[in-house]
């Protein structure tokens, strides 16, 4: 009789039905309840972004509604407020950026983690890690004194004389503008698709790498048809985590992006984009509906990387090969 | 004469000289597929083979078998220049296949001819489909693809088993399925000589069988190599066995001969359970 009552609180299946205060003196309800706080708090803080970038801009969102999406003319002295070039060039340069820098770190992550003697890859990887670590006002500088000045000598008159009859490379070459920036940032952005697909490229099971090249596939072959393939989703976190980037970014493109809220059709042209009005405009913004257009295009902002990373996301789901979606992942 | 040295080595290695010492007799009449002569390993300056010799005789499931790290995964691993992807490798000697040296040809196409099985299931991320056209659509296909498909599947007696979704993701299936899946992709460019690498040891009893079963019905396909740490597995499936300890080749046998009398006291002391 008593060796049955003692045996059954012990037998551990019955988890369930122990009380709440035991279950906290053992800790398990003690760490559930405080990491998921911590979790929590991720929420937390993103609510408490929208909802402090919402209350702050009412005053423009009564005045212009959508026309502050629609419209170009940004006049402080007028009141008149619109988000539109701004928009354009935060898309359009981080768009340049990932264009540039998408197959240059892919290219460069394939080599180190595939092609590359060991030795050279770790040494290569540490001043990849340098680099990602680097200020951006560092990059800006280098925007500056280096970017800026081959632009405007050798580049955009080079591309002038080969593909001037596009509309992307007309007008005059000031050195600064949306292809300046959009060059820096992918400076910028390159060592982390690099740094973060080299460890999902190295971290492809060695039989897949096997498997294709037992059928006599090339090396080449087991690359870039099974092992890349099989890091798609990683390299695609790393092109993400370029984007955000690419689309927060102030302080460098502000030093080159010329600076004028401008929609043209040409990269050569100087721009302005959402980060580097708010950083220049927020300290001498006079009166209220100024201020709170600012708050604004902050809340664009973070829609805006909202909506391209949705975007992003949606275009990978429909480009995945069949089959391969219930995998690994 | 120089085996280490690779042109000094005839081509054509009279039968005789590949009946070395630790190997018994064999039937005469045999044509080998494979034939290994004299291979020296070395993963750096460590040694893990030592002087083998041995013949993979054509349309037999030939298997090695022995204790933890005796080699045979290496061993296997030379016939499709396999180990050529661990750095530091190195070989010594002579591996012929259909009487040409393995070392001195383009080791794609020798991959072709040679397929492997590895101990765990590998299948690609794709599906099942695209998993057995990989190795067709890199190296070509006399047939159309899905027949080739098909009849992939149907020698790795897998088909009746997914002809109905053929294109879900290969992970869909059970452990013991994508393994035959592999067998299926590996048999698809039509090798003519199948190597397995334990191909059994993370597969449940079920499934076991089944592989057994249908690797003794392969080889009227294609000559077999399979490496297994199971003795009865061995007996049950092979032809030839060839027993290796600590990098030698210490007896090669046709296998009910080295399962009733085995030539060796190390053999006898192995299969008998004393060790391994």
């Amino acid at each position: 009789m008593t060796s049955t009552t003692t045996t059954v609180p012990s037998a551990g299946p019955v988890a369930g039905s122990r009380s709440f205060l035991s279950r906290l003196r053992e800790g398990d309800e003690i760490a559930r309840v405080i990491t998921f706080l911590f979790a929590a708090s991720v929420v937390l803080v993103t609510l408490l972004l929208v909802f402090e970038l919402w209350q702050g801009s009412v005053l423009p969102r009564h005045k212009f509604g959508f026309n502050f999406f629609r419209t170009s003319v940004w006049d402080p002295i007028f009141d008149q407020f619109g988000a539109l070039p701004f928009i354009f060039g935060t898309t359009v340069t981080a768009g340049v950026a990932l264009l540039i820098a998408v197959p240059l770190g892919i290219g460069a992550a394939i080599f180190l983690a595939e092609l590359a003697p060991a030795r050279l890859s770790d040494t290569l990887e540490f001043f990849i890690d340098l680099l990602a670590a680097v200020p951006s006002v560092i990059y800006g500088l280098l925007g500056v004194f280096i970017v800026v000045p081959l632009m405007r000598e050798y580049i955009q008159p080079g591309l002038k004389n080969t593909l001037g009859f596009l509309p992307l490379f007309q007008g005059p070459a000031y050195g600064v503008g949306f292809l300046t920036a959009g060059v820096v940032l992918a400076i910028m952005v390159i060592p982390y698709i690099i740094s973060v697909s080299r460890e999902v490229l190295l971290s492809v099971p060695r039989d897949q790498r096997e498997a294709a090249l037992s059928l006599g596939a090339t090396r080449w072959e087991s690359t870039w048809k099974v092992v890349v393939p099989f890091a798609r989703t990683g390299i695609f976190g790393s092109i993400f985590l370029a984007l955000a980037r690419a689309l927060g970014e102030t302080m460098a493109v502000t030093m080159v992006i010329g600076n004028t809220p401008t929609i043209s059709a040409s990269l050569f042209s100087p721009g302005y984009s959402i980060a580097a009005v708010i950083a220049n405009e927020f300290t001498e913004a006079t009166g209220d509906l100024y201020l709170q257009s600012l708050i604004e295009l902050g809340l664009v902002l973070f829609l805006l990387t909202f909506i391209l990373n949705g975007l992003a996301r949606l275009l990978i789901l429909l480009t995945s090969q069949r089959g391969s979606e219930m995998s690994h992942v | 004469m120089h085996a280490s040295v690779r042109p000094a080595v005839p081509v054509n290695i009279p039968p005789t000289t590949v009946t070395s010492a630790a190997t018994r007799e064999m039937p005469a009449a045999l044509s080998m597929r494979m034939t290994i002569f004299k291979v020296n390993f070395y993963y750096g300056s460590k040694q893990t083979l030592f002087d083998i010799t041995l013949g993979i005789a054509t349309n037999k499931v030939t298997a090695l078998i022995g204790p933890s790290g005796c080699g045979k995964s290496t061993l296997i691993r030379t016939l499709n220049r396999m180990y050529e992807t661990v750095r530091n490798a190195r070989l010594e000697g002579e591996i012929l296949l259909d009487g040409q040296s393995i070392l001195a040809q383009d080791v794609t196409s020798l991959r072709r001819r040679v397929g492997m099985v590895f101990q765990r299931p590998n299948p690609f991320p794709k599906s099942i489909f695209d998993n057995v056209a990989y190795g067709l659509r890199i190296n070509g296909s006399k047939l159309p693809l899905s027949e080739a498909v098909e009849k992939s599947l149907r020698h790795a007696a897998l088909w009746e088993e997914v002809k109905d979704h053929l294109h879900k993701s290969a992970y869909e299936l059970s452990g013991g399925q994508q393994q035959r899946l592999c067998i299926a992709r590996a048999l698809a460019v039509e090798p003519e000589v199948l190597l397995l690498d334990e191909p059994c040891s993370a597969l449940d009893p079920i499934s076991t069988a089944k592989i057994e079963e249908l690797l003794v019905q392969l080889k009227d396909l294609c000559t077999i190599v399979t490496v297994t740490h199971n003795m009865q597995q061995a007996a049950r499936i092979s032809d030839f066995t060839a027993f290796l300890l600590v990098g030698q080749l210490i007896e090669f046998s046709p296998t009910p001969q080295l399962f009733t009398t085995p030539g060796d006291p190390r053999t006898e002391a192995y299969i008998t359970g004393r060790f391994g």
